[in-house]
């Protein structure tokens, strides 16, 4: 009993600290990489306490409703867009012998199924703002969403082919070195589909600021606006984690697997998510055609070539 | 049955966490904010122009054949997932790996296909 309360805090505490982590590098890495200066000053070294000065600020700005808005939908959404984060991070484990708050029998299953939810948090702000932009930027969420989930599920499936079992540290066990270039493909494109479920950049079509203002987020501010932007950094959290999971071995590591467990995922996190934040600067915003090209020309193929490639090299040497 | 739903009580548990974070940050938040409301600002903002016509603007869910196309695929895709523990077992081997590629098959002929009607073009 005593043992699950812990993990249960462990886990909420990992959903506090790890996004806001991700935010402040975000902040660091995005200033280095384009030579900002703003985000380098709050605070002094390195501009440490922008990030502070934001929660403050975010903290004591007016709730603002729009009367023309769908009240209670707009006020529940972005609790929907972050919590099923939270729910996914129980599933996830970081280390070897238990250290996994819950060990669900299908837990592949269930991550995807809850990662996917927290979309419905940003199709609901796009609809009840009652804003034209809004809306659109809500559709394209949705048409989003449905694209990237098939080679998203069809990559993981394929990590589940090649583990025999659904259970996430299950599949962490039977993980080997030799999976990386088995399963690479795979890889890239749960991790492209997945950035394409966040709507990060450079598929933050749903929120292309130069022509639907800020998408479905733009009739909100204050606290309100805050959760949906820690709902993004919560979502890399668990993209990167799962990613970790399935495909780079979790806790493997070079050496001390069982008592360092835990170190070698973070660091596998953090590096995926120093990935995130690059691709964010380095590439230009798809467009709305190209994304779906994307998903259903490239994504789609690539990922029934990598089941096809999992089961034959399954049958013929497992 | 029993044993089985209680693995979810911690995930109950952990869903009631999250609301309160939600929850406790908003109402804490409630201490803290102004609510000095005016016709302007419960105005929606839209684009910074007062807004002309009514936010549920009629539009054209250009991509609801996506959507079909999801739909047929999805529910394929949720059968490889209690198919793909199993699908190397002692006993099976060949078989479900032939049955794989008449299922790989089925995908892709109707992903061609679909290529081939113009749907995957978006206009």
């Amino acid at each position: 009993m005593v043992e699950v309360v812990v993990k249960l805090a462990l886990v909420a505490a990992a959903f506090a600290v790890l996004p806001l982590l991700v935010g402040q590098a975000e902040h660091k890495v995005m200033a280095h990489m384009q030579g900002r200066l703003g985000p380098m000053y709050a605070g002094g070294f390195h501009g440490w306490a922008q990030l502070v000065a934001d929660g403050v600020k975010f903290a004591q700005k007016e709730d603002v409703v729009p009367r023309a808005a769908d009240r209670w939908v707009f006020k529940l959404a972005p609790g929907v867009a972050l919590v099923p984060y939270l729910l996914v991070l129980i599933v996830v484990p970081v280390g070897p012998d238990g250290q996994v708050a819950l060990d669900l029998g299908l837990g592949l299953f269930f991550a995807l199924a809850v990662m996917g939810v927290g979309v419905i948090g940003a199709i609901m702000a796009g609809w009840a703002s009652a804003n034209k932009y809004s809306l659109l930027g809500g559709m394209r969420v949705a048409a989003q969403l449905m694209s990237y989930e098939l080679p998203m599920v069809f990559a993981a499936s394929s990590v589940a082919m090649a583990a025999g079992t659904l259970s996430l540290p299950g599949i962490v066990g039977e993980w080997r070195w030799w999976w990386l270039p088995w399963q690479a493909i795979g890889a890239v494109v749960f991790f492209v589909a997945g950035l394409a479920e966040l709507r990060r950049p450079p598929f933050d079509m749903p929120v292309a600021d130069s022509e639907i203002i800020f998408g479905p987020y733009t009739e909100y501010g204050g606290l309100r606006f805050a959760l949906f932007i820690l709902a993004e950094y919560a979502g890399i959290v668990v993209l990167c984690a799962l990613t970790t999971v399935l495909f780079l071995g979790g806790w493997k590591g070079p050496f001390l697997d069982a008592e360092l467990g835990w170190l070698w995922t973070l660091l596998k996190v953090a590096v995926l998510a120093f990935l995130v934040i690059w691709l964010r600067v380095s590439y230009p915003r798809m467009r709305e055609d190209q994304l779906q090209k994307l998903a259903w020309a490239y994504l789609v193929p690539l990922s029934l070539g990598q089941l096809a490639l999992t089961g034959v090299l399954k049958v013929a040497f497992g | 049955m029993r044993t089985y739903f209680d693995a979810y009580v911690g995930l109950a548990v952990l869903l009631l966490v999250g609301g309160a974070i939600v929850g406790g940050g908003l109402a804490a938040n409630r201490l803290l904010r102004p609510h000095r409301p005016t016709p302007e600002k419960l105005l929606t903002y839209e684009c910074g122009v007062d807004p002309v016509g009514e936010g549920w603007a009629h539009s054209y869910v250009r991509y609801y054949v996506f959507a079909y196309l999801y739909v047929v695929f999805a529910v394929d895709a949720v059968f490889l997932f209690p198919w793909a523990t199993v699908f190397s077992a002692p006993g099976y081997g060949l078989t479900t790996l032939g049955e794989m590629f008449v299922f790989l098959a089925f995908l892709a002929a109707g992903l061609a296909y679909a290529g081939k009607k113009g749907v995957l073009s978006w206009v």
